[in-house]
């Protein structure tokens, strides 16, 4: 075990999220051959420490009926009561790891970096970590002094999962330490999404509409391409914004989770909440006007166009063609 | 209510094609069209809605160079009371810890009720917000998208979280909050709001003024640092059709068949 390194583990519905494992990784990366340990919250959480503790050292427990809902305003403190001097802590750079993270490092007085997506090594007390910039454009290396300690944001998807199992994996129960918690944020409710008129996770094929598009009185030509492809139509969250289609056809981390073969992005630029919602490996085809727009980097074909001069083409070519 | 919002200048990454400069120090600056942060106009709009309903006054901060102020300006056209500009030279090269001292500095000359921040900027750090608020030791909540005032102690706010479902909770004042977009309707700033305001005199702060050590902001106290920027090599990356565009529609045609796109 490494008395230093840990990593913050979120679950849903009794299971470790699918970040743990890409954590643990994130964590061998920075500290080659380490074995970290976990921080598991919650009520109930037994489960949870059970499942993921083969790829621990220890895996420290806090079982509080309080803390049944994760509210970053609880934990924040929990944390710094907690975990030892000169820490680095890793946890997603997800709604939750951005809750808690920016005000726990200034709590334990240690550096921050955020949304990590990769990791060249770690020299003396540099951490060199990459990041990205204007929505994936660019790309930038950082370096960050942890002589004092660390929390790192990473993000979700941009290290493989490690193979679960290596560990001895203790289970220690630390939920005295929870107890008599306080916090000046309470939770009261949770709302689910609302289901739509469409269910977009069924789909196969999927017309996705950014803001390059440009004006709510564009959108008919995405819509005529979709009913000659005879597809279903999606979108990126600026559009939900702007209330131009309904939430329920936005694909990203804050929208669905699709999984077609065909995914056709039109002027959209590629962010990691927008690509993070695309699953399966699609045949993904982007037309964007920007060649150095990052969904290039993850299209299988790409085309550097307007959509406002290709889509009409475009869609009398297909009505042609049947 | 009084409410502060923190707002940044940012190259839009919707207008521009962002590409890395000579020996990837920078990004090229030249011929970059600018705007404000996209989540940090939701937040003005938001501060304006509020006092609208309770009352109060909204003043609009930035930490950057001069220019800046054309960003502080367009927010007060919008409807801020006060626009404030926190400029040094000292200040070049903050981390992100440095940028929220910077602003805790100035949220501590005046009585403030609730501060605002976009969820994100244009690094997509999404950290300026949480640490502010755990510098002035205000509780925090992100990716805001509802907020409702319930007496002068607290807030009833909405988190948006993942798949879209909204965190409710109690919060209390004052607080730090950071707005996600779709929280309402920013509304439109025309040439004549600008004008309106083109005179208004924009308080600027400097080190000096938020009695701020050069050794804590700026390079000296960054530990955080971009050695450069680069363009990520990820795979091969997409195939590229090129040609007029009947004939990429006509390969598109084909691709998409081939593919089972056209059912
Ligand atoms: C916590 C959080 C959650 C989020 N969740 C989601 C989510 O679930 N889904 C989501 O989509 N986003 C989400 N976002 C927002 C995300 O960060 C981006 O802001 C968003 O994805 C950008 O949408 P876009 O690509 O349509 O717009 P932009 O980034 O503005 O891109 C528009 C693109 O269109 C191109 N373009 C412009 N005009 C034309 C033209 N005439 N022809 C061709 N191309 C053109 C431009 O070059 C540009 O690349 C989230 C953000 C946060 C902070
Ligand atoms: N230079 C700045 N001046 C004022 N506010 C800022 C500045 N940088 C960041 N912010 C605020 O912090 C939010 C989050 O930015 P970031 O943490 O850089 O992603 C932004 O939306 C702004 O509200």
């Amino acid at each position: 075990m490494d008395a230093k390194i840990f990593v913050f583990i979120t679950h849903t519905d009794g299971k470790a999220d699918d970040s743990a494992l890409e954590l643990v990784t994130a964590a061998r990366s920075l500290f080659p051959g380490c074995t970290p340990n976990a921080l598991v919250a919650g009520s109930g959480v037994g489960p949870v420490c059970q499942e993921v503790a083969a790829s621990f050292g220890e895996v420290w427990k806090f079982d509080q009926a309080a803390l049944a809902y994760p509210n970053a305003e609880l934990l924040r403190p929990l944390l710094v009561k907690v975990l030892p001097a000169g820490a680095t802590l890793l946890l997603a750079h997800n709604t939750f790891g951005l809750d808690l993270g920016p005000g726990l490092s200034v709590k334990l007085g240690v550096t921050y970096v955020p949304d990590v997506v990769g990791v060249d090594g770690l020299e003396g007390t540099t951490l060199k970590a990459v990041r990205q910039e204007y929505a994936g454009q660019v790309s930038a290396h950082v370096h960050c002094d942890i002589a004092r300690g660390a929390v790192i944001t990473v993000r979700p998807g941009a290290f493989k999962p490690a193979e679960a199992g290596a560990a001895a994996g203790q289970v220690v129960d630390r939920s005295e330490d929870a107890t008599g918690l306080a916090a000046r944020r309470t939770f009261v409710e949770l709302i689910q999404a609302e289901a739509g008129d469409i269910d977009i996770t069924r789909e196969d094929v999927l017309v996705s509409v950014g803001r390059g598009i440009g004006d709510k009185e564009n959108i008919p030509l995405v819509e005529e391409l979709v009913e000659a492809m005879g597809a279903a139509l999606s979108c990126s969250r600026p559009i939900v914004d702007a209330k131009w289609l309904d939430k329920a056809r936005q694909v990203g981390t804050s929208g669905k989770t699709v999984k077609p073969r065909v995914y056709l992005a039109l002027g959209i630029s590629g962010s990691f909440q927008h690509v993070g919602g695309i699953k399966g490996n699609p045949f993904l085809l982007a037309i964007n006007k920007n060649p150095k727009a990052a969904i290039f980097q993850v299209a299988t074909i790409g085309v550097v166009a307007d959509l406002l001069e290709l889509l009409p083409v475009l869609t009398e070519k297909i009505l042609k063609s049947r | 209510m009084e409410i502060l919002v923190c707002v940044k200048r940012v190259p839009d990454s919707a207008e521009n094609e962002i590409s890395v400069g000579p020996g990837g120090a920078d990004i090229r600056r030249e011929d970059l069209v600018y705007s404000v942060n996209e989540w940090d106009n939701y937040a003005v709009e938001e501060a304006i809605q509020i006092v609208e309903r309770v009352g109060g006054n909204v003043t609009v901060v930035s930490v950057g160079d001069t220019e800046a102020e054309e960003i502080v300006r367009r927010e007060m056209a919008m409807g801020a009371n006060q626009g404030l500009l926190a400029t040094d030279a000292a200040f070049t090269g903050s981390d992100g810890l440095g940028i929220a001292t910077i602003l805790e500095a100035v949220a501590r000359k005046t009585k403030y009720d609730l501060i605002l921040t976009g969820a994100q900027a244009d690094d997509g750090a999404a950290q300026v917000g949480g640490m502010l608020g755990a510098l002035l030791d205000w509780p925090y909540a992100s990716l805001v998208n509802l907020i409702k005032v319930e007496g002068d102690k607290a807030l009833r706010i909405g988190r948006e979280i993942e798949g879209g479902s909204q965190e409710i909770s109690d919060i209390e004042l004052p607080c730090v909050l950071s707005i996600q977009t779709g929280i309402n309707e920013p509304r439109y700033v025309g040439i004549r709001g600008i004008r309106k305001v083109a005179s208004v005199e924009i308080p600027v702060l400097d080190g000096g003024a938020l009695g701020l050590p050069p050794e804590t902001v700026g390079a000296a106290g960054a530990r955080v640092r971009r050695v450069d920027y680069f363009v990520p090599q990820t795979g091969a990356g997409a195939e590229m059709l090129t040609g007029s565009t009947e004939e990429v529609a006509g390969k598109l045609v084909d691709l998409l068949k081939a593919k089972g796109g056209i059912k």
